[in-house]
């Protein structure tokens, strides 16, 4: 019964981008409850599909089934891997709609932020259920363009400047990627995933799909702001509004950028070493030069954004082992166990780095900077928001009772059993140098002489910002419990067996 | 094959100009012609030699079709080329307002 619930994940957000513009023209508070309440209603959803029936749920769009054994409609498709994934974006997005309630009220145009932000949603979404290749780009296509137009939103001149750059490098990587789902049709005859997926394990034509690999990884590496193709991230994250540039760093880049490189490398292609060591090392050198960057920085988000980079770094590296072992028929619990630490740090860091920005939204917006070196004192002011970015500071730096420990350490545990010492060596250091980058952040904005002594003008956040806030704070010690087997079982082994067993995605859409 | 390999020649002249150029205004046309160089590889995919319209009707079964889908998928395209398009004009025509020129070179406030 729950495969007809799927296209809901795309058809209530498109509903609501449509509806928030035109309702609103009678009822202007119209988006503000509109739009928290379908993420409300996707969150709930998305965490019901943990317990779903069957491991793999199909839904024909249209009805139109198979003929003959042959795809030829499209499928959404929900497994392991995409049923995190929702839950993730669905639940980010609620508390980042929630907060911009309040945020907002600094902008003109509330109807069309919200419109954008349930549009940008519904890509997102569509993206993870989809199962037919060039639908993957439409709504690619769909989420990035609402987020071109969020991160101009304050059409001062740097969100402009950084919203031209960010469409300049996205279009090229579109561009890249549709390259690549053309070639791929021209070999296969078929856009439909699991179909390429068979037809690629019969034929060979390797010479072809290299090239192909090595344009996806270029398109979606670009997506997901990996180190040689990072150019635009810290100006888009860091001019965007606080609410979005939360959705931006927490969700969208894993979204088109990561999930989708996992999805078409594990379930679609068939593996090969080099292809897959190229992918660990733009991991590690991700890792480490997004973190060095990171430390000369005196601007709040963007000091945060420049994190994004290393800690995306941390999860491709992940991935990339667990796809070397494969490749080479290592070991295949060491590969679960790099790709299982890959996948929890992806969460943990959609909800760390979300509180970190919905923080900086706050500072911003009752001081009006956010220059480490204008702050000061911000304890005694916002005791809330001090504590959050505390809580949140430790998960990302990896302190032992906060989620970021636990990842981290099973990916660098990951690393040293499949012999990558110098990737363990490595993730370490950058652990430290992440720690002594926030240890900054707290000791030129939340300690020191206070700056801001009227504390009517510059008291706590109001409650829609604070609310978000303190539930990100939960969920950051909360999420340690995923390392308990019993709790792993419901919510990561499914999608760590997605990833491993790479036919599981394809067999039961083709009904073999 | 020569036609596939002019094609991507294209693809890559959109490219150079992406790159190159420092008019805002051409940079979008780069990306312009980048995304015409991918329509017409889609429609050459779907080519079939001597083949004909798609169209099923009485009598004209099982003759030498072209495959309709690469050109289902060229429309798709250009309807979302419009969209970025526009909306990378509309950044740049509020970019020239902003900053009083065209030139990226002196569009440079976000660094470091």
């Amino acid at each position: 019964m729950m495969k007809a619930w799927i296209p809901i994940f795309v058809i209530l957000p498109l509903a609501g981008a449509f509806l928030i513009p035109i309702i609103s023209r009678y009822f202007s508070r119209f988006g503000r409850i509109l739009a928290p309440l379908i993420m409300l209603i996707l969150t709930g959803l998305g965490i019901m599909f943990f317990f779903r029936e069957e491991p793999v749920l199909i839904y024909h769009i249209g009805g139109w089934k198979l003929y003959k054994g042959i795809p030829v409609g499209i499928q959404f498709v929900v497994d392991g891997l995409g049923v995190l994934m929702l839950a993730v974006i669905n639940l980010v997005g609620f508390l980042a709609a929630f907060y911009s309630i309040s945020y907002l009220s600094k902008y003109t145009g509330e109807k069309y932020f919200f419109a954008l932000f349930c549009l940008m949603v519904a890509g997102m979404n569509g993206v993870v259920i989809t199962g037919d290749l060039f639908n993957l780009f439409v709504f690619l296509e769909i989420a990035v363009i609402a987020s071109y137009a969020l991160v101009a939103f304050g059409i001062e001149k740097e969100e402009l400047e950084a919203s031209f750059k960010y469409q300049v490098l996205g279009g090229v990587a579109s561009l890249f990627v549709l390259l690549g789902i053309a070639i791929i049709y021209w070999q296969t005859g078929t856009l439909n995933i699991a179909d390429v997926a068979m037809l690629l394990r019969e034929s060979d034509s390797s010479q072809v799909l290299v090239f192909v690999q090595i344009l996806l990884i270029a398109g979606f590496g670009l997506k997901a702001a990996m180190i040689p193709f990072h150019a635009w991230l810290p100006d888009a994250h860091s001019s965007a509004p606080s609410p979005i540039s939360a959705m931006l760093s927490g969700v969208l880049i894993k979204a088109v950028g990561v999930y989708a490189i996992m999805r078409l490398f594990f379930n679609m292609f068939t593996m090969n070493y080099e292809i897959s060591m190229l992918i660990t090392v733009i991991g590690t050198v991700s890792m480490v030069g997004g973190v060095l960057l990171a430390v000369g920085q005196w601007d709040l988000k963007r000091l945060l954004a420049y994190h994004s980079i290393s800690q995306m770094g941390y999860v491709v590296l992940g991935i990339g082992m667990g796809m070397v072992i494969l490749s080479v028929d290592g070991n295949r619990a060491v590969a679960a166990l790099a790709i299982f630490g890959g996948l929890y740090h992806m969460v943990n860091h959609a909800v760390f780095k979300g509180l970190l920005f919905l923080n900086a939204g706050a500072i911003e917006y009752k001081t009006g900077t956010r220059m480490l070196r204008e702050l000061g004192g911000l304890s005694e002011n916002m005791p809330l928001t001090a504590s959050t970015s505390l809580s949140a500071s430790m998960a990302i730096s990896g302190i032992p009772p906060f989620n970021g420990f636990f990842s981290k350490l099973i990916i660098i545990m990951a690393a040293v059993q499949g012999r990558f010492y110098l990737m363990a060596l490595l993730a370490v250091i950058v652990s430290i140098i992440t720690l002594a980058s926030f240890m900054k952040v707290h000791r030129y904005a939340f300690s020191g002489v206070p700056r801001f002594k009227n504390k009517k003008l510059f008291g706590e956040a109001p409650f829609t910002m604070a609310l978000p806030m303190v539930v990100l704070a939960l969920l950051c010690l909360g999420l340690s419990l995923l390392v308990i087997p019993s709790v792993r079982n419901i919510f990561l082994t499914p999608a760590v067996d997605a990833l491993i067993n790479t036919l599981n995605y394809a067999k039961p859409i083709l009904e073999l | 094959m020569i036609l596939y390999i002019l094609c991507f020649i294209l693809f890559l002249v959109g490219l150079y100009g992406v790159i190159t150029r420092r008019n805002v205004i051409k940079i979008v046309l780069g990306i312009c012609i980048m995304e015409y160089s991918m329509n017409l590889l889609l429609v050459l995919i779907g080519y079939v030699e001597g083949g004909i319209a798609p169209i099923v009707v009485k009598g004209v079964e099982d003759t030498n079709f072209v495959d309709p889908l690469p050109q289902a998928m060229v429309l798709t395209v250009i309807v979302i080329g419009l969209a970025t398009t526009a909306m990378l004009l509309a950044i740049a025509i509020r970019v020239y307002k902003k900053h009083g020129t065209f030139d990226i070179r002196e569009i440079k406030n976000l660094k470091g």
